[in-house]
């Protein structure tokens, strides 16, 4: 089968990329950009690790075909610190302990993105709710819903310095 | 048809490290040209904070600041030997090898300073702050950097430190059974609280206070972490895992994670925990492990508190509804209501 060229808008750059039939917006990040980030839990839709926003909406790249989303908008977390600062979810998630192994982190940040985009004052249901497609086996997600709940209340006010 | 309360408790002993033949974790430290230090392991870091809580022991010993400790995880197969991360054992017995190097390592670092300011490296202290002076005269000091390039360029000594921390082979008395096993122990007490519903067998957790006795939280913020972590999984061990639903029968086990069952974030529990700290007089700086022990307590306690609810005793994990369901079933045919 014959590739097709795909155009999307990666991280703010537009890319236009020859992909093979099927192949997998997760596979586009991870194998053809490098963008090691977006991580590879099962595969198979049912970890959220590889959750990315696709025109500002979370959703698992390993369950859409690169060829499905032409001309999208496609974010992943390596855009989210600008100019060594981290975003108020990453340094949230940081103050709050809410990683360990750190492997469902980038998921998570990029659901809690997607969720305070369209609900900039979640409670503590909607972050749930938020994350409710994530596994984590480390925390207990606690430290997770605490640390979204933390950025939700800090992102109307200036990025705190770090000491 | 209604939800029951119920409220159990548990408690459990946990021991630090285990016997295997001899169960040895070294430590190399040396320093760089930088005046920090490199801790050398083989053990690993998979998210529980090994390497924070190794700084922290390596910088305490050594007498410098945190930051200017670097642990190097990088190769099992170039690096000192370590059993491993199990049996909760990581905190003490990497602990203790570092607290050996560091203190090999902070002699020699003494010395070089000694040399350099011309007095006894007896007479010597750190001020943890990156300044190594004489004991009462603070002003009378070089800084760990000097005394690293002093040791590099001048004297041709390396600052550097071997550890190691070895617990020997025990063997069972034939007549008694009687060995030592362990290390020390920690203990964990864990007071559940769940809703059964006795029409679906469906347990919810709705609070577990825990209590556990760490030895010492070597970085309380990491000990809490893995607290609330362990008693989540302690949650899924009682009420959810298993690959194996019908053992020995194969049928019905979960053949991905998708099937595989575990708590979201939306079956989680309040949560209330007290770190208690006896220091074990082997332990680096008091420390016992705390890792397993976390998920072990909750368990039984869940158990319990099934039972307190609705006088079913599921003997077998995980406590799925179909278990609480058949035991509410058994309880009618012997009590009918």
């Amino acid at each position: 089968m014959k590739g097709s060229v795909v155009s999307i808008t990666l991280n703010g750059v537009e890319r236009e990329t020859l992909v093979a039939p099927g192949t997998t917006l997760l596979n586009l990040l991870r194998e053809h950009q490098s963008l090691t980030g977006t991580r590879r839990g099962c595969d198979q839709g049912s970890c959220g690790s590889c959750t990315v926003l696709v025109d500002g909406k979370a959703k698992l790249a390993c369950l859409i075909p690169v060829e499905t989303i032409a001309g999208s908008r496609v974010e992943t977390v390596e855009n989210l610190a600008l100019n060594n600062e981290l975003h108020p979810l990453q340094q949230a998630f940081v103050e709050g302990f809410a990683t360990q192994c750190g492997f469902c982190t980038s998921g998570m940040i990029m659901a809690a993105k997607g969720l305070l985009s369209v609900n900039p004052r979640p409670s503590r249901a909607d972050v749930i709710r938020a994350i409710s497609g994530n596994v984590c086996r480390c925390t207990g997600y606690e430290s997770i819903v605490d640390a979204i709940l933390a950025a939700a209340a800090g992102m109307g006010k200036p990025l705190k310095k770090s000491a | 048809m209604a939800k029951l309360k119920g409220r159990g408790v548990a408690a459990v002993n946990y021991p630090t490290g285990m016997n295997l033949g001899g169960d040895p974790s070294q430590a190399l430290i040396h320093a760089t040209t930088t005046g920090s230090f490199v801790v050398t392991l083989s053990s690993v870091d998979l998210g529980q904070g090994l390497k924070t809580v190794i700084a922290q022991i390596a910088a305490e010993t050594l007498g410098i600041p945190y930051d200017s400790v670097m642990i190097d995880t990088a190769d099992t197969d170039t690096g000192p030997h370590c059993m491993g991360t199990f049996a909760s054992r990581g905190t003490h017995r990497i602990g203790n090898a570092v607290i050996m190097a560091a203190r090999e390592a902070r002699e020699v670092m003494l010395n070089v300073a000694a040399t350099e300011l011309e007095v006894d490296a007896a007479d010597l202290v750190t001020d943890g702050k990156g300044r190594i002076h004489v004991n009462g005269a603070p002003d009378k000091g070089i800084g760990v950097l000097d005394v690293a390039l002093a040791a590099h360029f001048k004297h041709g000594n390396t600052i550097s430190g071997r550890g190691i921390f070895l617990k020997p082979k025990s063997t069972p008395v034939p007549e008694t059974g009687e060995m030592d096993p362990d290390s020390c122990q920690a203990h964990a007490c864990t007071i559940a609280e769940v809703e059964v519903d006795d029409e679906t067998g469906v347990v919810r957790v709705l609070k577990l206070t825990n209590g556990y006795e760490v030895g010492r939280a070597m970085n309380p913020a990491l000990a809490h972490q893995q607290i609330v972590g362990g008693a989540w999984m302690g949650i899924s061990h009682a009420l959810y895992e298993t690959t194996e639903p019908y053992y020995p029968d194969r049928a019905h086990g979960p053949l991905d994670f998708s099937e595989y069952l575990m708590p979201g974030p939306a079956d989680l529990a309040e949560m209330e925990s007290v770190i208690i700290e006896r220091p074990a007089s082997n332990g680096p700086y008091g420390a016992k492990g705390i890792g397993e022990m976390t998920a072990n307590s909750p368990i039984p306690a869940i158990a319990n508190a099934i039972f307190d609810a609705c006088g079913v005793r599921v003997t077998s994990l995980p406590i799925t509804p179909e278990k609480v369901l058949r035991g509410l079933d058994a309880l009618q045919a012997v009590n009918p209501v």
